[in-house]
């Protein structure tokens, strides 16, 4: 396709029009900025974006409403991890007791490489005891590689608490009522 | 010569060069606010030296201006290893840099900057011939930068210096002789004496107003500012004549650049806007007391900051000229147009005469 190009005025030549309309678009967005204040930007440090509710942030072990830790120590994050970023020690065959009723184990340590972590979502999706979940931190610093190795404590103090079910709760209380069996109605 | 002139020409260099380089340092911080409030941006708004967050208000809004954002770059420049790559012709390389900054340094030599104070005139040299050394020096810059393209020994810079000098020696012409009619009507060589016919007739700007326009629309060539900025064009040559360079060198053609803009806005400001006159509460006679002088001083600096802005904003409004559109404008345009003034106002001067 040819596109024939008009031949310019002589007003135009002078380029003056383009100069004029440079002129007025400069100063208009100098004026939005300057005087309006307009500015779209964000100063990050001091401003931060609010993420969408379905972020994938950094992975936190929660507690449960009751102050303990839900996480049980089966060691599924670390199976499907994809980046590995996953440690977990169980406390073994004589290790420590959980800290809380009717369940069986507790992590003796928990570590997540924050470095290898890809907020992928896998451990919060295999978990079965809802105890590890991707919170909405995006912005992980650290001056030392160790230092980005989060251990069970710091996962737990940064991921807090999260309700819900409480799968383990009742379950003395269900089995001692099994026993008298026919159960009250 | 006696030596109180030697002493008092020494301190005059040395303040003339150093507010030069503190304007220069400055206008790389103008252009990137210009720039960024143009763009929509916040521009600079950082950089400040430890203990000044201490300082309750005023540190913090020193801060956001980005007022210490040129100790920051001339710090990095300073630190920054300074690297010869392998293959240049070495002399040429470290002869450039300072081949560009010299003739922008030596041009404010002749550029009155104030008045008088004491007895000392606030002009390094008040040269009969003012006007032809500027013309004899400006030309010397284009050495800078032609050899800072053939000494790199690579394409980008060649094609940059290729670029400038042609360039650079086509809007001379125009330039040179776009001033011709504020000779002939002041009809004085001399800037100080054209500042003064300034004070008794009106602004030169009025009677010239072509020249002015030819002299403004060339020193943009000359200073290798957007639309003229072939020689250094980032989107097509990498960095222009200076891709090579880094660290202090780099350094250099940069505050060379925006020493000629503080230069040419000089020249421009004692040639067509009354130097550091001002037509108004008796500013425009030499100074007898010292706060006057001061005055003075600081109204032609205003005067300079004001065309340097007009630079800046420019650069930040239009885009480049292709190599054969700046060809065209330079000789099918301005040099014919230059000549018509010259020739209108030589006509008029004679009829009144």
């Amino acid at each position: 396709m040819i596109v024939n190009r008009k031949a310019l005025t002589f007003w135009e030549k002078l380029y003056l029009p383009a100069i004029i309309g440079g002129l007025k678009v400069t100063l208009r967005h100098a004026y939005n900025t300057l005087i309006l204040k307009k500015v779209v930007t964000m100063e990050y440090p001091e401003q931060k974006w609010a993420v969408p509710a379905d972020y994938r942030g950094a992975p936190y072990l929660v507690k449960d409403q009751d102050g303990n830790t839900k996480c049980v120590s089966c060691q599924l994050c670390e199976f499907v991890c994809p980046p590995k970023a996953i440690k977990i020690i169980p406390p073994g065959p004589a290790g420590q007791l959980a800290d809380r009723s009717n369940a069986e184990k507790m992590p003796q340590a928990f570590e997540i490489n924050m470095l290898r972590c890809i907020f992928c979502g896998f451990c919060q999706e295999v978990c079965p005891e809802e105890a590890i979940f991707l919170q909405k931190d995006y912005s992980l610093t650290g001056l030392t590689r160790a230092e980005m190795i989060y251990d069970k404590e710091k996962l737990l103090a940064l991921g807090g608490t999260v309700g819900g079910v409480q799968k383990w709760k009742n379950k003395l209380e269900e089995a001692k009522e099994q026993e008298t069996f026919p159960v009250k109605v | 010569m006696n030596w109180s002139f030697i002493i008092f020409s020494l301190v005059k260099i040395a303040l003339a060069i150093g507010v030069l380089h503190a304007i220069a340092a400055y206008a790389v911080l103008v252009e990137r606010k210009v720039s960024a409030w143009i763009q929509d941006r916040v521009g600079p708004n950082r950089a400040a030296p430890p203990f000044v967050k201490y300082i309750p208000v005023l540190g913090p809004m020193l801060t956001r201006w980005g007022i210490f954002q040129p100790l920051a770059d001339g710090l990095k420049f300073m630190l920054k290893e300074d690297f010869t790559p392998a293959g240049v012709r070495k002399m040429y390389f470290w002869l450039a840099p300072a081949l560009a900054v010299i003739p922008s340094l030596l041009v404010i030599a002749v550029i009155p900057f104030g008045s008088q104070m004491g007895n000392q005139k606030m002009v390094i040299a008040d040269l009969n011939v003012g006007i032809l050394y500027t013309f004899g020096i400006v030309s010397l810059g284009v050495y800078g930068i032609v050899l800072a393209g053939y000494a790199a020994n690579s394409k980008y810079p060649f094609l940059g210096g290729i670029r400038s000098s042609a360039q650079m020696i086509s809007y001379e012409i125009s330039m040179g002789m776009s001033v011709i009619p504020v000779f002939l009507i002041a009809g004085n060589l001399n800037l100080s004496q054209i500042i003064s016919w300034q004070t008794t007739h009106g602004w030169l700007v009025i009677y010239a107003p072509l020249s002015f326009i030819i002299f403004i629309v060339a020193s943009f060539a000359e200073t290798n500012r957007t639309p003229f900025d072939l020689p250094e064009a980032e989107t097509e040559l990498v960095g222009g004549y200076h891709t090579e360079y880094g660290s202090m060198k780099f350094a250099l053609f940069f505050l060379a650049e925006y020493s000629n803009m503080v230069a040419t806005s000089g020249m421009m400001v004692t040639l067509f806007f009354g130097g550091w006159t001002l037509p108004f509460w008796g500013l425009d006679q030499p100074a007898h007391s010292l706060g006057i002088g001061i005055l003075q001083i600081l109204i032609f600096l205003v005067k300079v900051c004001a065309l340097m802005v007009l630079f800046i904003w420019v650069r930040w409004m239009f885009p480049r000229f292709r190599y054969d559109q700046l060809m065209d404008l330079g000789w099918r345009r301005f040099v014919p147009l230059a000549l018509v003034n010259i020739l209108i106002t030589a006509v008029i001067l004679w009829m009144k005469s």
